[in-house]
C-alpha cells in the first residue's frame, strides 16, 4: 500500500476531512472564502480602509485648518507653496494660500461621505421600488417603468445646477440630490430577478403559509437578490463619487470653503500651467486611488458572489 | 358534517389563445380525517383544484361556485382573512422539495416563521416546536439539522421539511399535491407511509393529489378520478379498483403497467386529452372512450349513483 493511500485510510484523515463536510457551509460563507482568495480585491479593501482612516483622522496631524489663510505665502506660492514639512504644508497649499494637506482631508471626508451615504440610499431606494415593481407586476409596474424611461432623459447636471440654485449647495442637499438623480440605480436588475423569483414554488410555498406580501418580499425574496444588491452597491458608491467630483468640477457642486475631491482637482487643473502641480497631484492621487480599488472591490465582490460567470 | 365542500367549482383562464376552462362544476366533499384522492393526468385540472382551495390561483383566473370550510366561503375571503386560515386551517404541501424551500433561508426560521405568525410564539418557543415539528417528520439530529439550509439535505429530506411546514400549525386539512413525484421510489414509500402515520396520530383530512394509481391505493379511502376539468367518477378507493365503473377509470388501471403480465406490453388509452379551449357540451371522454355511442357525444352526464358515483352513460357494469 502507497503513503498515500494510507494516509486516505487512516482514523486520523477521517477525522480531519469529517469535520470539513459536516461544516454547514453557507453561500456567505463560500462567498467569504472566495473574496478573501482574490488578492487585488484584499489589497483594494485595504487601500480604501487607509482612506477611510486618513478622512477621519487624517487632521490629527496636520498643522493647519483647510480655510485659514497662510498669508506668510501670499504672493509666493509658486516659489515657496510647495510640500514641506518644515512649514506644516505637507502637500503644500493652493493659490489662496490654503493647506493643502487639510483640503485634500477635508475633501475625502465630503467625497466618501457623500459617495457611500448617496450610493447605498440610491441602491436601497431603486432595489424597494424595484421588488415591489416585480413583484406586483400590472399597473404599479408600468407606472414605475414610465416613470424609469422619463428619468433616463433628465439631463442631471443641469437638474443639480436647478436644484441647487434653489435648495442651496450644502453637504446634506447634495447627498439629497444625487439619492434623487440616482434613484433608479438596481431598479430594474432588482426588478427583473423579483419577477423570476415571484414565479418560484417557495414562493407560492410562503403565501400557503399565510404570509403577507411584504413579508414575503422582504424575508423571503430579499435574500436571495442580496447578493444582487451587494454587487450594484459596490459599483453605484464610486459612480456617485465621480458624478459628484464631476458636478464639483465644474463648479456647481459643494459649496467653498467646505471642499471635495472634484473641486480640489478643478482648482489644480486651473492653475496647473503655473507650475503649482501638487494643487493637482494630490486630489487626483487620492481620487485615482479610491475609484481604482472601489472597482477592484466591486470586481471581487462579483466574482464571489456570482460565481457562475468565471472561467 | 364536512370539512370542506367543494360545489360547483368551475375554473377558466382567460389567455392569448381564448378562454380555456380547466375544471367544469366539480362537486365534492371532505369530512374530517379523511383520506380522498385526486387522481387525474396531466392538465386535468387537479392541481388548480387545490391553488383554488388556497387562493393561490394565477391572476388571469376566473373562478365559480363555492368553497365552503367551516360554513365560510373560501372565494369569498379577503386576501387577510384568507392568510389566517392559510397554514392553521388549511395546509398544502407542494410537488417538488427542491424548489419549495427558500435557497437562502435556514429550514429552521423557515418553520419559525410560521408558528410566529399564527401562534404568537416568541423565538425560542418558535424553535422548540419547529424541533418537535422536524422530530414528527422523522429527521435524524432534527437539533442541529435546524440551522441547516435546505441545499444540506437529500430530496427525501427536503420532502420532510416541506411536510412539516405543512404540519406546524396542525390544521385540519392538508392538500397534498403530488408530493412523492419528484422523489424515487424507496424514498416515496417513506414519505406516503410518514404521511399515513402523522395523519392518523393528528386525524387530519388529506386530499391527496396525484396521477400514481399506486399511491392512491395503499393510502386513500375514497378517490376521485377527473378527467377534462370534470369528475369523472368517485368512490372508494377498494371499489374503485376492484369493479372501475367509468371507462375513463377502466382505461387507467388497465394503463398500469404489471410486472405479472407476460404480454408486456403498455396498453395507453388512444387519442389525447381533450382540447379544453371549448366549453364542455358533451362527455369529454367520449372521443377516446371504446364504448361511446351516438349520444355521448351530444350530452353531458351528471354525476350519479351511491357510493359509487359516476358522470356516465355507459357505465362498466352496465355493459358487461
Amino acid at each position: 500500500m502507497t503513503s498515500a493511500k494510507a494516509r486516505l485510510q487512516s482514523q486520523a484523515f477521517v477525522e480531519d476531512v469529517a469535520e470539513e463536510m459536516l461544516s454547514s457551509r453557507s453561500f456567505w460563507a463560500d462567498a467569504r472564502a472566495r473574496f478573501f482568495k482574490n488578492r487585488m480585491a484584499l489589497v483594494s479593501v485595504f487601500m480604501l480602509f487607509l482612506l477611510v482612516l486618513f478622512a477621519i483622522f487624517g487632521n490629527v496631524i496636520a498643522q493647519w485648518s483647510y480655510e485659514e489663510i497662510d498669508w506668510n505665502l501670499l504672493g509666493m506660492i509658486k516659489e515657496e507653496g510647495g510640500p514641506s514639512i518644515a512649514n506644516g504644508h505637507y502637500f503644500g497649499v493652493d493659490e489662496l494660500g490654503r493647506d493643502m494637506y487639510a483640503r485634500v482631508v477635508q475633501g475625502s471626508r465630503t467625497s466618501l461621505l457623500v459617495g457611500f451615504v448617496a450610493g447605498i440610499a440610491s441602491v436601497l431606494i431603486g432595489s424597494t421600488i424595484g421588488a415591489f415593481a416585480g413583484y406586483f407586476g400590472g399597473r404599479f409596474d408600468s407606472i414605475v417603468m414610465g416613470g424609469y424611461t422619463i428619468w433616463l432623459s433628465v439631463p442631471y447636471i443641469i437638474f443639480f445646477v436647478v436644484w441647487q440654485a434653489f435648495f442651496g449647495r450644502s453637504l446634506g442637499q447634495m447627498i439629497l440630490v444625487i439619492v434623487l438623480v440616482n434613484w433608479t440605480a438596481g431598479l430594474l436588475i432588482v426588478r427583473g430577478q423579483v419577477m423570476m423569483l415571484r414565479n418560484r414554488e417557495f414562493v407560492d410555498a410562503a403565501r400557503m403559509l399565510g404570509l403577507s406580501d411584504v413579508a414575503i418580499i422582504f424575508r423571503h425574496i430579499a435574500p436571495n437578490i442580496l447578493w444582487v444588491v451587494v454587487i450594484y452597491t459596490s459599483m453605484v458608491v464610486p459612480e456617485v463619487i465621480m458624478m459628484e467630483s464631476l458636478v464639483s468640477f465644474l463648479g456647481v457642486g459643494i459649496q467653498e470653503p467646505n471642499t471635495s475631491w472634484g473641486a480640489l482637482i478643478s482648482e489644480g487643473a486651473s492653475t496647473m500651467t503655473f507650475g503649482t502641480l501638487w494643487q493637482l497631484a494630490f486630489p487626483a492621487a487620492f481620487f485615482v486611488i479610491a475609484q481604482v480599488s472601489l472597482y477592484y472591490i466591486g470586481d471581487g465582490l462579483r466574482d464571489a458572489l456570482d460565481p457562475k460567470d468565471r472561467l | 358534517m364536512s370539512l370542506l365542500s367543494v360545489q360547483d367549482l368551475a375554473i377558466r383562464f382567460s389567455t392569448g389563445d381564448g378562454t380555456v376552462h380547466a375544471v367544469n362544476n366539480v362537486s365534492f366533499d371532505i369530512a374530517p380525517g379523511e383520506k380522498v384522492a385526486l387522481v387525474g393526468e396531466s392538465g386535468s385540472g387537479k392541481s388548480q383544484i387545490a391553488l383554488s382551495i388556497m387562493g393561490l390561483l394565477a391572476k388571469n383566473a376566473q373562478v365559480s361556485g363555492r368553497i365552503l370550510h367551516e360554513g365560510r366561503d373560501l372565494l369569498t375571503l379577503s386576501q387577510d382573512a384568507l392568510n389566517k386560515v392559510r397554514a392553521k386551517k388549511i395546509a398544502m404541501i407542494f410537488q417538488d422539495p427542491m424548489s419549495a424551500l427558500n435557497p437562502y433561508m435556514r429550514v429552521g426560521r423557515q418553520l419559525t416563521e410560521i408558528v410566529e405568525l399564527h401562534e404568537g410564539l416568541g423565538r425560542a418557543d418558535a424553535r422548540k416546536r419547529a424541533i418537535e415539528a422536524m422530530e414528527a417528520v422523522q429527521i435524524p439530529d432534527a437539533k442541529n439539522r435546524i440551522d441547516a439550509y435546505p441545499h444540506e439535505f437529500s430530496g427525501g429530506m427536503r420532502q420532510r421539511i416541506v411536510i412539516a411546514m405543512a404540519l406546524i400549525c396542525k390544521p385540519g386539512l392538508i392538500l397534498a399535491d403530488e408530493p412523492t413525484t419528484a422523489l424515487d421510489v424507496t424514498v416515496q414509500a417513506q414519505i406516503m407511509r410518514l404521511l399515513d402515520e402523522i395523519q392518523s396520530e393528528l386525524n387530519t383530512a388529506v386530499l391527496l393529489i396525484t396521477h400514481d394509481l399506486g399511491v392512491v391505493a395503499g393510502f386513500c379511502d375514497r378517490s376521485m378520478v377527473l378527467y377534462g376539468g370534470r369528475m369523472m367518477e368517485t368512490a372508494p378507493t377498494k371499489d374503485l379498483f376492484a369493479a372501475p365503473s367509468h371507462p375513463y377509470t377502466r382505461g387507467l388501471l388497465r394503463a398500469v403497467p404489471n410486472i405479472n403480465d407476460a404480454a408486456g406490453e403498455l396498453r395507453a388509452i388512444p387519442g389525447s386529452p381533450p382540447n379544453q379551449l371549448r366549453p364542455l357540451t358533451h362527455c369529454p371522454f367520449a372521443a377516446r372512450c371504446v364504448d361511446a355511442v351516438e349520444q355521448c357525444r351530444s350530452t353531458l352526464p351528471e354525476l350519479t349513483g351511491e357510493a359509487t358515483k359516476r358522470a356516465c352513460l355507459r357505465p362498466v357494469e352496465a355493459l358487461s
